[in-house]
């Protein structure tokens, strides 16, 4: 099932709630609350026995369908350690990717690619999400389906690299050339745009 | 997944719950408070504190599919779906990945994957998906090997007014909670989700008494009768009736659903006084007891004679003609009604989804369909006009999806 990530159970409502939080702080890319990112670290991303600890835990991945041309995965990063972590690189046998970032530039909302890598603050999560840091898949092989599980390996500024299966689903958002200050959404895409 | 009770989501997804209203006005706690104003020991037993109703949760995952045996909920949706041409079996394990794995956050109460609304997502109030697979997904996963022989169209009846809009589908989502927006989420999610593989046929939304106005109670449709009182009753009955106890995986602890859309004409129910009623159904209005009687689960008597030398209970009553005393050939009947909107003059849209769930509809749901279709009092102001079967296959375990002993 795409919501198990390398064995490990992802955690419910209380994780789901604390991404949401996060979403909800505008702009600002992960929450300082611990009492809300963390609120049960006995349940949370504990890696099995057997396995090499993960660097961190990875939420509700998933990938945005579509059959060429760019799109992006998506997911919530979990660093429960006491320090801070780096995510400076991913890949996928799919498409060549690179870290992204919304920014603003010269008064409009650009896409570019994210300097220095992702940092997930020590106990506090990070979210990738449509509008904000993603890991951007710029240039598709084949058509990404509905429902395909696809393999990405993240790398981290110490070296060590993480794998974890994310699921495509359809999705008509995620426009990352959607500039919200100055146009329309690509109307093929988001036929609903009505405001 | 069935016969357990709900139970509250944890404390913790309260918390959880509470932590993203935080600053709002929808505290969980608060709602509790609102109505347990009362002294919770004078506060009458069956009152359930709305909290609750919104955070109630019945499993996903299991052996059978939830929304069957479950106590049914006050609201519902019937998605039925055409596959697109192009979805094959590959496609069909794909597409019920996505939704099973829809299905299995938000009747938990968190949002779906990619969830464009994930506030809508919290609470499931006793939320079900229930998938249903029409005669047309087994010919587009080419298994039409596997397909149980009575999910078939069913044969044509005299009173039988059938509109494509209503009938038919390869692909049913029964969408079940107790609160009418948490469907209206998981409907729109689901869709949304099923567009690549599928198109939507028909959907029929229903509702029955609100969550704990008449707990325990049977339905009443909108003849005013009680609906579901002949039902097999919880324990070794219902096990009979409605699952299927043996056979290769894809076949074990399914069951089969027969939806009709059952048009009730109120205009001309109407002229009927109230003894008429009762005769046409062969009970009583008001307790739903057998006209021989006195409480609803009372035996009829069908050969107890009245004063003019008829019996009680008409012949031709629903009663008499849909009556089964085996529980093997009894039908689970979950019904909820719909209500349109009148035509200009007042005209009502009203009217019963039928819905149906036995272990083999050609054993247990066509005889008592006949025998209705031939001769029932009730016909003069009820007519068909959809008609869909679907199997339902078996429930998956946690990690799995439903669909997978067939297709996997």
């Amino acid at each position: 099932m795409p919501i198990n990530v390398n064995g490990r159970r992802l955690r419910p409502a209380a994780l789901v709630a604390a991404a949401l939080l996060t979403a909800a702080m505008a702009g600002c890319g992960s929450s300082g609350d611990s009492s809300a990112t963390n609120p049960t670290p006995s349940e949370s991303a504990v890696p099995a026995a057997d396995a090499p600890a993960d660097v961190i835990g990875i939420n509700d991945p998933w990938v945005k369908a579509a059959d060429k041309g760019m799109t992006a995965a998506f997911a919530t990063l979990v660093n429960e350690n006491d320090a801070d972590v780096t995510l400076t690189g991913v890949s996928t046998e799919v498409s060549p990717m690179e870290l992204h970032e919304m920014a603003m530039k010269d008064g409009e909302m650009v896409m570019q690619a994210k300097e220095g890598g992702i940092v997930i603050k020590a106990k506090s999560s990070h979210l990738l999400e449509p509008g904000g840091d993603h890991l951007m898949m710029l240039d598709l092989k084949r058509p990404v389906q509905a429902g395909d599980e696809l393999t990405f390996t993240l790398t981290f500024a110490d070296g060590r690299t993480q794998s974890f299966t994310a699921v495509a689903k359809p999705f008509t958002g995620a426009e990352e050339s959607y500039n919200p200050e100055h146009g329309m959404p690509d109307m093929s895409m988001s036929p609903s745009a009505a405001s | 997944m069935t016969g357990s009770d709900p139970r509250v989501v944890s404390r913790r997804g309260l918390l959880a719950g509470g932590a993203l209203a935080a600053g709002g006005a929808l505290g969980a706690t608060v709602a509790v408070t609102a109505v347990g104003s009362d002294d919770p020991a004078t506060r009458p037993a069956e009152m359930t504190p709305v909290a609750e109703i919104g955070l109630a949760v019945e499993p996903f995952h299991g052996t059978r599919q939830a929304g069957v045996a479950t106590e049914p909920q006050a609201h519902a949706a019937f998605v039925a779906l055409a596959l697109r041409p192009e979805t094959d079996r590959e496609a069909l394990g794909r597409m019920l990945r996505l939704l099973s794995d829809d299905a299995a956050r938000l009747t938990q109460g968190r949002p779906a994957l990619a969830d464009t609304e994930p506030e809508l997502g919290l609470l499931p109030a006793r939320l079900t998906v229930t998938f249903g697979f029409g005669p047309g997904f087994y010919q587009a996963a080419n298994l039409d090997e596997r397909r149980p022989p009575s999910v078939a169209a069913l044969p044509a009846l005299r009173i039988d007014r059938l509109s494509p809009h209503w009938s038919g589908g390869d692909l049913l989502l029964q969408i079940c909670a107790d609160d009418p927006l948490t469907v209206a989420h998981a409907q729109r999610v689901l869709v949304k989700d099923s567009r690549p593989f599928a198109t939507v046929a028909w959907v029929q939304q229903g509702f029955r008494r609100a969550a704990g106005a008449e707990p325990g109670r049977t339905q009443r449709n909108l003849f005013g009768q009680l609906d579901g009182t002949a039902n097999p009753k919880p324990g070794a009955p219902l096990e009979t009736a409605v699952w299927v106890p043996d056979g290769p995986s894809w076949l074990r602890d399914s069951t089969t659903l027969v939806i009709r859309r059952i048009s009730m004409n109120l205009e001309t129910w109407d002229l009927l006084g109230r003894t008429d009623r009762e005769l046409s159904v062969g009970r009583r209005l008001d307790t739903g007891a057998p006209l021989t009687g006195t409480d609803e689960h009372d035996e009829p008597d069908f050969d107890a004679l009245g004063s003019g030398g008829l019996t009680v209970i008409p012949d031709f009553s629903h009663l008499t003609r849909s009556h089964v005393t085996e529980d093997r050939l009894r039908i689970l009947r979950r019904p909820y009604n719909y209500d349109g909107v009148p035509g200009a003059d007042g005209t009502a849209d009203s009217g019963l989804i039928f819905a149906s769930y036995q272990a083999d509809i050609t054993r247990q749901f066509l005889p008592i369909q006949r025998r209705l279709a031939e001769r029932d009092l009730l016909n003069e102001w009820t007519t068909p006009i959809g008609s869909a079967v679907f199997a339902i296959p078996p429930g998956c375990p946690e990690g799995g999806w439903i669909g997978q002993q067939l297709l996997g």
